[in-house]
């Protein structure tokens, strides 16, 4: 228990050592560890901020897909409707020009029986002519009679 | 030991009690002696303290620390919370204080759980019988009472600067004279200076005393009973019960190194909180 010089060799260096913490340790550890306290909070914060975002996000996007699928709803509604319509158009131009063809087809038809129908009687009188005339052939003179004959072509 | 002939365990503990010691004057007076192995044991292991955490806080990083960093500022961080927690006021130059103490007290300390005899067994076989025979070492600065003194008287000189940075040198002093006893008419004043300068001067003084001789106690008391312990095991029928007091004591004086370095540490803040406060 004697105090000696070892005592004044024991404070200089705990001074030595608190200078060199002070100085040399201590600010650095220090500030590193602060800046690690800022940076988590700023995590923290940026975290919840990017949660909030998302939640307004997902938000926007289910009405958006509301809408879209409303505005799919109308074209394909539309879609038919304009389908429909078409359709209906189609199939009247289409009734009306079998009508037509139908309609020109009997004009046709018309046309030719009653040519044939000219025809055919023209060849009869011509036929009952010439049998006539195979008839009579001398006492009837053409001339006289073509009056006559004429008239009986017409009549049949 | 125990085999020499005027030897015993109380040689034995008288044996290992003794300091290495040289003195540079020349009439070698006591006071100059210097106990080398305290100052020697002392520095390197503050220069290990520093050498440590200054390799961490030289690279110490923001971002994610290595596991050598997160115990340096695990340290840190326990130093500065106590801190926090008592002294109210600009910590950057209280808390490296604080740190200092704390690790180098609680490493000399540490140096108890080395075996009592490691340092004589490595002079016996590097520097042979003969060097042996006139050399003592101590492997504990702090149950060197030299070493706490030193800390504690320090540590008044830092106190004392807290409470005259805080109140001024004029303040300072009239608060030695007129505190803790008020009056409120100037002869009463007069009459309470001396009894109020005693009182602060004794406060003041017990402050390190008390810190020095209860870490001075605690260590040197835990070495003694280390040495006794030791001395069960010259003897056969003694080895086991030694070897099993010996690792209990050392489990329990993990405690008291920690607790001791912890309260040397407290203690200070405490002081230097009190000393700021204005009465």
């Amino acid at each position: 228990m004697e105090i000696n010089m070892t005592f004044l060799g024991q404070m200089i260096s705990f001074a030595i050592l608190v200078w060199f913490t002070t100085k040399f340790i201590w600010p650095q550890l220090n500030g590193a560890i602060e800046e690690r306290q800022k940076k988590v909070a700023e995590g923290l914060a940026a975290a919840e901020r990017a949660r909030a975002e998302l939640k307004d996000a997902d938000a926007k996007v289910a009405t958006e897909i509301k809408q879209a699928r409303l505005q799919a709803t109308e074209i394909i509604d539309k879609a038919q409707q304009q389908a429909n319509q078409l359709l209906d158009k189609a199939r009247a131009e289409a009734t009306a020009e079998i009508n037509r063809l139908k309609a020109q087809a009997q004009d046709e038809i018309a046309s030719m029986a009653q040519r044939a129908r000219e025809q055919l009687r023209e060849q009869v009188g011509a036929l009952a002519v010439k049998g006539a005339e195979k008839i009579v052939q001398r006492e009837i003179d053409p001339a006289a009679h073509k009056a006559l004959l004429d008239q009986l072509a017409a009549e049949i | 030991m125990a085999s020499e002939p005027q030897g015993g365990l109380t040689e034995y503990i008288q044996h290992h009690l003794n300091h290495l010691t040289v003195n540079f004057s020349a009439d070698h007076f006591w006071f100059w002696n210097l106990r080398a192995d305290s100052i020697v044991v002392s520095f390197v292991l503050g220069a290990a303290f520093c050498l440590w955490f200054w390799l961490f806080a030289r690279k110490a990083t923001s971002g994610v620390p290595s596991k050598g960093q997160a115990l340096v500022e695990l340290a840190i961080e326990f130093v500065d919370t106590q801190v926090k927690d008592t002294f109210h006021g600009d910590r950057r130059t209280v808390t490296p204080l604080a740190l200092s103490i704390f690790m180098w007290v609680f490493l000399m300390n540490a140096m108890d759980l080395l075996p009592v005899d490691l340092a004589g067994w490595l002079v016996h076989t590097f520097a042979g019988d003969e060097v042996a025979h006139h050399t003592y070492f101590r492997m504990v600065p702090t149950a060197d009472i030299n070493t706490t003194v030193g800390l504690s008287v320090a540590v008044l000189f830092i106190v004392i600067g807290h409470g005259i940075k805080a109140k001024g040198g004029f303040g300072f002093g009239k608060e030695l004279l007129t505190a803790p006893f008020h009056a409120s008419n100037p002869i009463a004043k007069l009459i309470l200076v001396i009894p109020n300068f005693l009182l602060n001067v004794v406060e003041t003084l017990s402050k390190p005393v008390s810190l020095a001789m209860r870490l001075f106690g605690n260590m040197y008391g835990g070495e003694l009973v280390f040495m006794l312990i030791a001395g069960l095991m010259v003897s056969w029928i003694s080895f086991v019960p030694g070897v099993v007091f010996n690792t209990a004591w050392a489990i329990f004086h993990i405690l008291i190194i920690a607790l001791q370095a912890f309260i040397f540490m407290m203690l200070t803040i405490v002081y230097i909180a009190t000393a700021r406060e204005h009465h």
